[in-house]
């Protein structure tokens, strides 16, 4: 058994607060710490935040709902793509921009949507796997509009666009950040409402579910659509961050890391797949740092984590074992 | 619990209050005496990791060879490997440039990356050295200021090699095959432009994805009528390629042709028989016959006990540009305006692959050198058998005019004359 936030440990209480205050504060601590590094600290930190929504999303789907969808980088990359098209080709204003990716992302979900949300497991892996495949494809071969395997390059600045005198790593983390703390907000909200708890209870019984009179059609396509509207979020904010859009966003592989992020930081939490994203992210730039052999270890992390955190690392030496 | 709300408060006081001040801030340079650091970002691991290690192999060589030092000051290297991930690429260019504060960049493989990393080396104003990326467009209707491309684009030699396939070769209908992708267009695109302006016909163009694996039902597709087949592959496509074409009886009935990757160094010491005669052109050969390409060679094959590809020249060439521009402004590579002043003047004339100095565009003005595999002492080689001396990425062409064209895509045709 999961724990819901309402009924989180003080301990694990505890950890939230500390991580957000060090979310909060940690780039000045950067700066006063470490002076030389503090740009690229921050980066990486933004990166970590922006890694964690998307992560966050798909738990919504593969955690709450129990549907495994290996395609979810797609939204991420369509939305990407939209505020790319828009900002350099057309030169549309921030919000305009913004406003389109979200719509673009979240309107190709509900139209999948329509064509997933009826099947389950498997199924649903093998046909989500399939749409993510056909918009890589998408993106790799409508080169008057994506400009193909070279993407696009050039997009504007995140802060310039916006009109925020500021500009730098500095104000782009936080503008991440309140992104990141308000989509954690709205997410939490969702899965301890009566609609979010209803999601729990499909994963863990439909038929169930069904019985007792709820249309669960309607319940697994609402979170499909959901999903895709805050992994659509995450890609507007990498777009703006990397300042260029690629098929790379949006490939397989994109859509498996995701994938591991949110096994590997436990599923159906929400806290854990953000933590999995975050460590992801860290382990890939800080080992490979260090050593060329830097796969090993992000394999050897993974094997440890199925062996003796199954649950994820956010369930690491939790109440559940008791279930057995 | 009011505790942990209490140091929560007091620190979100602090860093509001900082925040201000922090966001212009830069961190101090290292004083003059300090190692020169060149960051090295590049495919070390999945499916191009081999072209990747060859461009640091050949780098790694020339540094060894005076040292690590230039201009009495050490050279330090910083690697990362960004699996040929456009955004990896970018989060450790940022890692290179922000943290490690590297004083020149170098490296990347792919034209996405180098598209990727362009508009940020722009805006960090730190010079990086493109030893391999081909994309037409960085040094033409997109270029910048900080990048220096000392390799070549897609479509230079392939200029050439189209004028010397209709006058030399006297092909007249020419059948293309090749990876589909923004490289196979510019490329084919450069050899269909001037064969056609000569007289030739381009009758057939056959794109592959870059995922291929079986060429059957494309090698089906080629006409049987026409003179020569074109093609463009690397790496495993390249060997596949090569194979099935032979096995498809076209290799007796029709000669093939192709850019140079298809033949490089990179792949042909895993070729047979089944890739003799072969003519290709590139700005490189191994087997080069000059007393500077002769002594790279020997000394290649000495440490990496293999023969140098043409990955392996780009950045053996790429470390002795970045050594000459250190030089010419006496390790001063901290006045980044005079270093990278110096980096686009640098003129060399003993590099392995012949002279080379950059045009206007910041393209390298270089030979092109037309190939044909043969087999020398049991081992195959491109057997230099023409030589066209400074082509320009333009070719004879004005580049103003040239810039007014489209760039070369999948659909392209060639404009009325």
């Amino acid at each position: 058994m999961e724990e819901t936030s309402s009924t989180l440990s003080r301990r694990k209480l505890a950890i939230l607060i500390v991580a957000f205050a060090g979310l909060v504060a940690a780039p000045p601590f950067f700066n006063l710490a470490l002076p030389g590094l503090a740009s690229y600290s921050v980066g990486l930190l933004t990166e970590m935040l922006i890694f964690g929504l998307l992560a966050m999303s798909l738990d919504i789907l593969l955690g709450y709902t129990g549907m495994p969808s290996f395609g979810h980088a797609g939204f991420f990359g369509v939305a990407a793509y939209a505020v790319a098209v828009l900002s350099t080709r057309h030169h549309a204003g921030f919000w305009l921009t913004v406003a389109m990716g979200l719509a673009v992302g979240t309107l190709l979900s509900a139209a999948f949507g329509l064509l997933v949300s009826h099947v389950r497991d498997v199924y649903f892996l093998m046909i989500t796997l399939a749409l993510g495949m056909v918009l890589w494809g998408v993106s790799y071969r409508w080169i008057p509009m994506t400009g193909g395997d070279n993407g696009i390059s050039g997009l504007p600045r995140l802060e310039s666009h916006l009109g925020i005198p500021w500009s730098g790593p500095l104000p782009f983390y936080y503008l991440t950040l309140i992104v990141f703390l308000a989509c954690c907000a709205l997410l939490a909200l969702l899965v301890n409402s009566p609609f979010g708890l209803t999601l729990k209870g499909i994963r863990e019984s439909e038929s169930r579910m069904k019985s007792l009179g709820v249309n669960t059609w309607l319940h697994r396509y609402l979170s499909y659509v959901i999903s895709g509207a805050f992994a659509s979020i995450a890609g507007i904010l990498w777009a703006y961050y990397n300042r260029y859009v690629s098929p790379t966003y949006l490939d397989l592989t994109a859509s498996s890391e995701l994938f591991l992020m949110v096994t590997l930081g436990g599923p159906g939490t929400l806290v854990g797949p953000a933590i999995g994203a975050g460590a992801i992210v860290l382990l890939k730039n800080v080992i490979s740092a260090y050593t060329e052999r830097w796969l090993l270890i992000l394999g050897a992390v993974y094997i440890l984590t199925i062996l003796w955190a199954p649950q994820g690392l956010w369930n690491l030496g939790g109440r559940h074992r008791s279930k057995s | 619990m009011r505790k942990i709300a209490a140091v929560f408060a007091l620190l979100t006081v602090v860093s509001a209050a900082r925040l201000g001040g922090l966001a212009g801030q830069t961190a101090p340079r290292p004083p003059a005496n300090d190692p020169i650091r060149v960051g090295f970002v590049g495919p070390l691991s999945g499916a191009y990791a081999q072209n990747g290690r060859d461009i640091q192999n050949g780098m790694l060589l020339y540094f060894e060879q005076i040292g690590f030092q230039a201009a009495g000051r050490k050279i330090e290297v910083i690697a990362e490997d960004d699996e040929a991930i456009p955004a990896t690429s970018l989060t450790k260019a940022r890692k290179l440039i922000e943290r490690d504060q590297v004083d020149v960049m170098a490296g990347a493989l792919l034209s996405s990356t180098g598209y990727a990393l362009a508009p940020y080396i722009e805006a960090s104003q730190i010079p990086m050295i493109y030893p391999v990326v081909s994309a037409d467009d960085l040094t033409q209707r997109l270029r910048g200021q900080w990048i220096i491309r000392t390799g070549w684009t897609g479509s230079q030699p392939n200029h050439a090699f189209g004028e010397y396939a209709f006058h030399t070769l006297k092909l007249k209908k020419v059948a293309t095959i090749a990876l589909d992708y923004a490289f196979g267009w510019e490329s084919v695109g450069g050899f269909q432009r001037t064969f056609e302006a000569e007289g030739g016909q381009i009758s057939q163009k056959i794109w592959c994805p870059v995922s291929v694996h079986d060429f059957a039902p494309y090698l089906a597709q080629i006409s049987r009528d026409v003179d020569a087949v074109y093609a463009l592959f690397l790496g495993r496509s390249a060997l596949q390629f090569m194979r099935q074409y032979e096995e498809f009886g076209l290799k007796k009935r029709i000669l093939l042709i192709g850019a140079g990757p298809t033949t490089d160094e990179h792949v042909l010491p895993a070729m047979g028989d089944e890739a003799l005669g072969v003519i290709t052109a590139l700005h490189y050969s191994a087997a080069l016959d000059t007393p500077a390409n002769r002594a790279f060679v020997a000394a290649y094959r000495q440490k990496y006990n293999k023969i140098p590809s043409y990955y392996a020249e780009s950045m053996y060439t790429g470390a002795k540009w970045l050594v000459a521009a250190i030089e010419a402004v006496g390790g001063r590579v901290e006045d980044r305006a005079a270093f990278l002043q110096a980096l686009r003047t640098v003129k060399l004339t003993d590099l392995p692959r012949g002279p080379v100095e950059l045009d206007d565009y910041g393209n390298p003005i270089e030979n092109v050198y037309v190939r044909k595999v043969e087999r020398v002492n049991g081992a195959l080689q491109n057997t230099v058998i023409a030589t066209f001396p400074r082509v320009s990425q333009f070719w004879k062409y004005d580049p103003a005019a040239y810039l007014r064209q489209p760039l070369y895509s999948r659909q392209y045709v060639p404009p009325a004359p």
